[in-house]
């Protein structure tokens, strides 16, 4: 007997009414029954970060989590930065200007991990960026681009901030 | 118009895969796809006894369980790269295990459900009598069966090593390494009830190749296939080799005429895919009294796991091959034995056989120097061939050619690293925390790389409706890059911006007769078939124009985005106007004339170009948890020409994260009774932004490649070939040690490295 649950998610400020097994995660909620692919699986376990969103603002990793633990909640996917007419945000910007992505697998990830990281107005200097992006993995850029890509985007919000 | 070639373009690819609109493999599902879960062996090693399926197929929502019984026949995989002489058909890899299971991970049976979920439920109910045999997993242990035996070399190397004023040698062994992309591999089969149709989407890397192969095992047309090589999440040499699943998949749509869907889970990954670089190396170097080297040997142990796969003994012997590098060697005699243990069968991982050499015969220099009382850097100096040796013929054959080093200046590179590392301070950065009592040490490699091997590519280049070009490469996207590159080539011959160009590649409807990308040669092959299409395109355009203009064909120019009569730029026709006047019942055309403007165009080469570099580095050791960190780190390549300076960058970037974990981190393990101990990347480890340095460049395109009309040199590669080699060297300089002689070097190495130290110095008091 499957196990199924009448959720609600609101998703890049849509909402959803889904009827989801217990055991789906998140990351196959949104892949599948929303068709938001942008959320990548790279490995399952929680290591890699690829399928990283924003929950009610945090960063979690969609394998780890139900879809029904996000019932009632707002999820934020990489699908939601660039606005409506296809126009990138300034941190995708920056990441195509730095090179910080190669395949773009992982790339996802990085800016939902990123865009948390500049919310909590961060002191943004290369070492401590460093030290945040090494949650996730990637295999491509050796990670310089999205360091730069990060350090960037966090000077110039300030710098937004304090204008 | 400004050159696109050399501009740092920004990529075509970036604004889709930043949107999250790339399309993986598993972002295609047909409507009512059902999916696959492979029944892997938990047995290293034995006799299959019995594979029930019965418990599984009763699972609600389990359309289907196959086992080997089911397959048409004993299906094997072939070799897709031939080299050398022996007969490896007996050591082939069966699509499903039958009677014999040889490594943990190997293929037993294939479960298709309704939804992935459920078909892994249903894997678990597969119920595997296996009778466990004795395991092979060190090739010192025991008899090793060998598959192969391969020697490469030239000149008298005995004669060489009697002659020697001083011999060196050392021992290097490197671990189990495979490429890990982010992305899994994932399959997509389309098929159509009605033809019999399969469209294939995921299988990126060779997808001409792989269709020929999957044809001839289904027995059907090649016509029935079309391969689509979707957006990868890496490949670096393991993705898009044909797999027992990429038989599988499709084989299954057949079956039961519906739409299928494979993703492997990591576990899976890491016992499945290709694995790579486990090797031991005896590597022996015959100097004369002024350190110039006489002769070198290599005699070198390939631990090839179950089967032979795909690549069937290339690595190895690639290692031969490649193991002299830039050197002045006069005699050489390589010795390599391929030997099947109870592990995952390896294949290529990017710089196969390039890193674990070099990693060797570097090793052995700064042996030797220690040994000959000269300056590392020195006796690599002394013994780089010069610019006035190259060309330079090594007499010996790999992969089908010739070795013939084309034009460079290897010591000038060496020199412009060195230059680099002056400026940046580095030997006071060591002198400094040396003095302050910190063991660093300085590591220095200089490699080879070999890329743009031929002996062929194809490309399509057309002019389409509303005046953009449109081109059907070879090349497939692992991520590099390739169709931004290849806009770029193309882009120089009609005078427009990369964003008039649209590049698709690696889909089999489109372009019948594409290599693949692989071995650092798609810029360079495929690069080049691509610049010859649209060189052919823009004459057939300029002589179309002229007509339309009413001058000769040597008036007029292809120019932003116009056909225009020189001098006279009002006096112009659009791309799309010449389209126009190039379809059928055109009045410009001729009664014989073909319609549209398209042209293919096959580049072939004969030699492979030899790309080269340096690696400096320096490494701390921490004596007391022998943790290690990679504080700076420097690449200097020789690319001939970059088409787009940023993305060769971050290839070599990429590459040197690779080599730190390949050097540090990255190895698979596995407990006596052959289960494999790297299964997830907890234990597989991986740098992550905390363990990768900052990578200083030195980019030179001072020695463009005399094979190919673009000048090009392969960059996939070189940012990871000399890796290991210069951290091992930074490490041994920190522990004051000539060599080291195993990466990756663990923390536990390090602390035994310093107690015999140390315990050598007491013995000394």
């Amino acid at each position: 007997m499957i196990d199924r649950h009448l959720v609600t998610l609101t998703v890049n400020g849509r909402e959803h009414e889904l009827l989801l097994e217990s055991r789906k995660t998140l990351a196959d909620t949104l892949r599948e029954d929303l068709g938001l692919t942008g959320t990548h699986l790279g490995c399952e376990h929680g290591i890699c970060g690829a399928c990283t969103v924003l929950l009610d603002g945090e960063p979690v990793r969609a394998c780890l989590v139900f879809g029904v633990q996000a019932d009632g909640a707002e999820v934020r996917t990489v699908e939601s930065l660039a606005e409506e007419g296809g126009e990138l945000n300034d941190l995708q910007q920056s990441f195509s200007r730095n090179h910080g992505l190669q395949c773009g697998f992982c790339t996802p990830g990085f800016l939902m991990l990123a865009e948390a990281y500049l919310d909590t107005d961060p002191v943004g200097d290369a070492e401590e960026v460093r030290e945040v992006v090494s949650a996730n993995l990637c295999r491509c850029t050796g990670y310089q681009g999205i360091v730069d890509a990060v350090v960037e985007v966090a000077a110039a919000r300030k710098e937004q901030r304090q204008a | 118009m400004t050159e696109q070639i050399g501009l740092r373009a920004p990529r075509k690819e970036d604004h889709r895969l930043l949107v999250g609109d790339g399309r993986f493999g598993a972002d295609v599902r047909p409507s009512h796809t059902v999916h696959v879960r492979i029944v892997r062996s938990p047995i290293a090693h034995g006799v299959v006894r019995g594979v029930d399926t019965t418990e599984a197929k009763a699972v609600r929502g389990v359309v289907d369980v196959v086992t080997a019984a089911d397959l048409p026949s004993d299906l094997r995989i072939p070799v897709r790269l031939d080299v050398g002489e022996a007969d490896l058909s007996a050591y082939l890899q069966p699509v499903l295990a039958k009677e014999t299971v040889r490594y943990v991970g190997e293929p037993l049976a294939a479960v298709v459900a309704e939804s992935a979920y459920v078909a892994e439920d249903a894997a678990e109910l597969v119920d595997i009598d296996i009778d466990e045999r004795d395991v092979l997993l060190d090739v010192d242990d025991g008899p090793a069966l060998v598959a192969d035996t391969l020697r490469l070399g030239f000149g008298d190397v005995d004669a060489a090593f009697e002659a020697a004023a001083k011999v060196v040698s050392t021992d290097v062994s490197i671990g189990r390494h495979t490429a890990v992309p982010m992305e899994p591999r994932a399959l997509t089969v389309d098929y159509s009830p009605a033809t019999g149709a399969l469209d294939v989407f995921g299988a990126t890397k060779v997808p001409v190749f792989n269709r020929h192969v999957l044809a001839d095992l289904l027995g059907i047309d090649q016509n029935a296939i079309r391969m689509h090589a979707v957006d990868a999440g890496g490949g670096f040499g393991v993705r898009g080799e044909f797999y027992p699943e990429d038989f599988l998949i499709p084989w299954l749509a057949t079956r039961l005429r519906r739409p299928m869907a494979w993703v492997e889970d990591r576990a899976e990954h890491l016992v499945a895919v290709n694995h790579s670089r486990e090797q031991r190396h005896r590597v022996e170097a015959a100097f004369d009294s002024d350190g110039r080297l006489l002769g070198l040997r290599a005699d070198v142990r390939h631990d090839n796991g179950a089967y032979v796969r795909t690549h069937g003994v290339i690595v190895p012997e690639l290692t031969l091959a490649m193991l002299p590098g830039p050197y002045r060697v006069p005699a050489y005699a390589g010795r390599v034995r391929v030997m099947l243990t109870n592990k995952t069968p390896c294949g290529t991982y990017r710089a196969p056989g390039r890193f674990e050499g070099t990693t060797a015969r570097e090793q052995l220099f700064d042996k030797a120097a220690a040994e000959l009382g000269v300056d590392r850097v020195e006796l690599r100096r002394r013994n780089l061939l010069s610019p006035a040796e190259l060309p330079h013929t090594r007499a010996m054959n790999t992969l089908g050619t010739d070795v013939v080093l084309d034009a460079g200046d290897y010591p000038g590179l060496l020199d412009r690293a060195l230059a680099k590392v002056d400026d940046l301070e580095w030997r006071e950065l060591v002198r400094g925390a040396r003095a302050a009592g910190r063991r660093v040490g300085l590591g220095v490699s200089m490699f080879l790389e070999k890329s743009g091997l031929g002996p062929h590519d194809t490309a399509d280049v057309e002019i389409t409706s509303t005046g953009r070009i449109r081109v059907h490469s070879g090349g497939t996207s692992l991520g590099q890059g390739i169709e931004t590159v290849l806009a770029q080539i193309v882009a120089d011959e009609f005078g427009v911006d990369i964003d008039q160009v649209d590049v698709v590649n690696g889909d089999t409807l489109l372009q019948p007769y594409g290599t693949g990308s692989w071995a650092s040669r798609s810029t360079v092959v495929a690069g080049s078939a691509v610049r010859g299409a649209g060189r052919e395109v823009a004459a057939r355009m300029r002589d179309l124009g002229a007509r339309m203009l009413e001058v000769s064909p040597d008036d007029v120019e292809v120019t932003a985005a116009q056909v225009r009569v020189r001098g006279a730029a009002m006096n112009a026709v659009t791309f799309a106007d010449v389209w126009r006047a190039s379809q059928p019942g055109s009045t410009w055309l001729a009664a014989d004339e073909p319609a549209g403007l398209y042209a293919r165009h096959r580049f072939s080469v004969d030699h492979m170009t030899y790309p080269y570099g340096a690696h400096v580095c320096v490494a701390e050791i921490d004596p007391g948890t022998g943790g290690i960190e990679v504080l700076r780190y420097l690449v200097a390549y020789e690319v001939g020409r970059a088409v787009n300076p940023t993305l060769v960058e971050g290839q070599l970037r990429g590459g040197v994260a690779q080599g730190v974990g390949g050097a540090l981190l990255e190895r698979f393990s596995y407990d006596d009774a052959g289960q494999p101990q790297a299964t997830t990347f907890m234990d597989y480890l991986m740098p992550t932004a905390s363990e990768v340095p900052v990578v200083d460049l030195v980019v030179c395109e001072d020695a463009p490649a005399t094979t190919n009309p673009l000048g090009v040199r392969g960059a996939g590669e070189g940012g990871l070939t000399g890796a290991g080699a210069a951290i091992a060297s930074a490490v041994s300089d920190a522990l004051d040690l000539p060599s080291i002689g195993e990466l990756p070097i663990t923390p536990g190495a390090v602390i035994g490295y310093v107690r015999q130290a140390a315990s050598e110095s007491g013995n000394r008091q």
